[in-house]
């Protein structure tokens, strides 16, 4: 009882550090660049596949995949941002979304012509095998390590944008970019890092996900409706919100399949519907 | 160009409209297959049910498939089980869209632009993950064999009576759709589009006229799916799920939104391509995906969009 109890509280655990690396990703593009990435989800299974592409083809560990996946993606990303996104600024912001969207077909539609719809397992790296003993349940290493990395990621990127300089920017830039420019910020580099910041978070999760999932064409798709609710929960005012909010919800997603199985897959909309009713700006939002 | 010219000018578009829609709709299944003249009508009355939020309200809605596919269902249910006449099985599809339709515009309604997007999304997920866990829907499967019945006498069966049933459902909703985009309800919500803190001053309910836009829009998405049901006996999970979603807006910015004739023609091409391109497999979706990238960087107008605005820099 217990153990399935803390079994199903810690996958919601883990769940809820992806939708909180994810929403982040997601709060800081929108802050910025008033673009809904709706490619996020591809972008993460963008990086599940490349360190599984890196691992099966070259050899590349895990730990170099954690560095160069989302290095690669992020530069994939700045690609976007200077050819697509800049293109569409001033318009009807649905039009990034609509761009976005595109691009998540053609990026998961090429993964499944070329890997069809069957996942292919990612192994734990050998460092993180085995697990603690703690008593009440028994709790896999590298589970921890996802929990306290993406914690530590999602505790990072708060402080660079609320503590430091380069953040003070981001903020200013969130609040008025040409203001920004004018005091001679060159606002357009800014707008294209942070995107492939925002994204190379998104691949960042892809890998440190693939050991845990099996890495599919469509691992994304399914993953970003919910960080999508978790985002309309939160609401994207904060960097803080969307942390706290993605591992709530994980838990509150958890505590479901724990009590009613069947629930599960709805409970995260169900819960945006409520917030909706009660308090439409989301939980940490600022009504416009 | 006068005001007069150009409301001759707008009239003159809107005959040739719908000579256009009518001509072509009755020579139609002499040419292509009737079933696949019917999927390409019900696609396009579907699209212009969407096109009437997304074109005229500018709202985007990311979950009208919920509606589609809910008064499939629901219509094949009715039809299939209960045995009842096509036209009480449709108006219970239609029925259930519109309640759905109430409920979504009631939440998502409460925030707007992006964030109206995502709330659809969401909110469909749910009709999604209902239908698969619901005993009667067929799972994986769907609802297959869905009878056609009968309509005064004439036996559904054939194809042709069907495509001719279909085909006057269709214009029916299409006279609609046009009618309240050019009454004054349309222009409401058009000058919300345009400027709604500007509609708020004037003193319209701003909420009000969006919230009966979006239910007008699900029950005709709804009519769209329950034609589906009884015109291609079918429904499965692919017409609750959110690639049918995309795949409306696709038409509808492929068309050209906020035009008449334009998710019609989005429709028809759509429809041909996922028809035609079948075999391909998985390079639709990168197909598809394409078309939306080039759509929304060189032709946001959209097909006829862009021969409107063609038209009008020559005159």
């Amino acid at each position: 009882m217990i153990q399935a109890l803390s079994g199903q509280l810690l996958l919601g655990l883990i769940n809820g550090s992806f939708y909180a690396l994810l929403s982040l990703g997601l709060a800081i593009i929108f802050g910025l660049l008033d673009v809904v990435n709706f490619a996020h989800g591809a972008q993460y299974m963008l990086g599940a596949f490349l360190a599984w592409m890196g691992l099966s083809y070259l050899g590349i560990g895990y730990w170099w995949a954690l560095l160069l996946s989302p290095l690669v993606v992020g530069a994939t990303g700045l690609v976007i941002e200077r050819v697509f996104l800049r293109r569409l600024q001033g318009l009807d912001n649905l039009y990034g979304l609509l761009l976005t969207f595109g691009l998540a077909l053609i990026i998961e539609g090429l993964f499944h012509h070329a890997f069809g719809n069957s996942g292919s397992p990612y192994p734990v790296p050998e460092l993180l095998r085995g697990g603690f003993d703690l008593g009440f349940m028994y709790l896999p290493k590298y589970r921890a390590w996802v929990v306290v990395v993406s914690l530590a990621v999602s505790l990072g990127s708060w402080f660079v944008i609320e503590k430091t300089r380069l953040g003070a920017y981001l903020r200013a830039g969130t609040e008025n970019p040409k203001l920004l420019q004018a005091f001679g910020v060159n606002v357009p580099v800014m707008f294209m890092l942070t995107y492939g910041f925002g994204v190379a978070l998104a691949a960042f999760a892809g890998v440190m996900a693939a050991p845990i999932y099996q890495v599919t064409p469509m691992m994304g798709s399914s993953l970003i409706m919910v960080v999508f609710a978790v985002v309309v929960i939160g609401g994207m005012g904060s960097i803080l919100g969307s942390i706290v909010t993605g591992i709530g919800v994980g838990l509150v997603e958890g505590l479901t399949k724990f009590i009613w199985p069947e629930a599960a897959s709805v409970v995260v909309f169900l819960l945006m519907a409520i917030v909706l009713l009660v308090r439409p700006a989301g939980l940490f939002g600022r009504q416009k | 160009m006068t005001g007069r010219a150009r409301r001759v000018w707008s009239g003159q578009a809107i005959f040739v409209a719908w000579a256009t829609v009518v001509a072509v709709g009755i020579v139609a299944p002499f040419v292509v297959y009737p079933v696949f003249a019917m999927n390409v009508l019900v696609m396009a009355l579907f699209a212009s049910a969407f096109n009437l939020l997304l074109g005229y309200s500018g709202l985007l809605s990311f979950g009208h498939a919920a509606f589609l596919g809910s008064a499939a269902y629901v219509t094949g249910w009715a039809a299939k089980s209960w045995h009842l006449p096509v036209l009480v099985s449709m108006g219970a599809g239609v029925a259930v869209a519109t309640v759905l339709g109430l409920l979504f515009g009631v939440l998502a309604l409460r925030r707007s632009g992006i964030y109206f997007a995502m709330i659809t999304l969401g909110l469909a997920q749910v009709v999604y993950f209902l239908v698969v866990q619901m005993p009667w829907t067929g799972g994986e499967d769907g609802l297959q064999g869905i009878p056609r019945g009968t309509f005064l006498g004439i036996d559904l069966g054939n194809s042709f009576a069907m495509y001719y049933f279909t085909y006057a459902v269709f214009l029916a909703a299409f006279w609609l759709i046009q009618r309240t985009i050019h009454s004054p309800f349309g222009q409401v919500l058009r000058a919300i589009r345009e400027n709604e803190p500007r509609a708020i001053s004037l003193g319209y309910d701003v909420q009000r006229y969006k919230l009966l836009a979006f239910v007008i829009s699900a029950s005709l998405a709804g009519l769209a799916g329950s034609l589906k049901a009884v015109a291609l006996q079918f429904a499965t999970l692919g017409d609750v799920a959110w690639q049918r979603s995309g795949e409306v807006v696709l038409m509808t910015l492929l068309g050209g939104m906020g035009t008449v004739l334009g998710p019609s023609v989005g429709a028809l091409l759509v429809v041909t391509m996922e028809n035609y391109l079948s075999s391909l497999g998985s390079w639709v979706t990168v197909i598809t995906g394409t078309v939306f990238v080039v759509m929304v960087m060189a032709f946001r107008r959209g097909l006829v969009g862009e021969i409107k605005a063609l038209f009008a820099r020559r005159s």
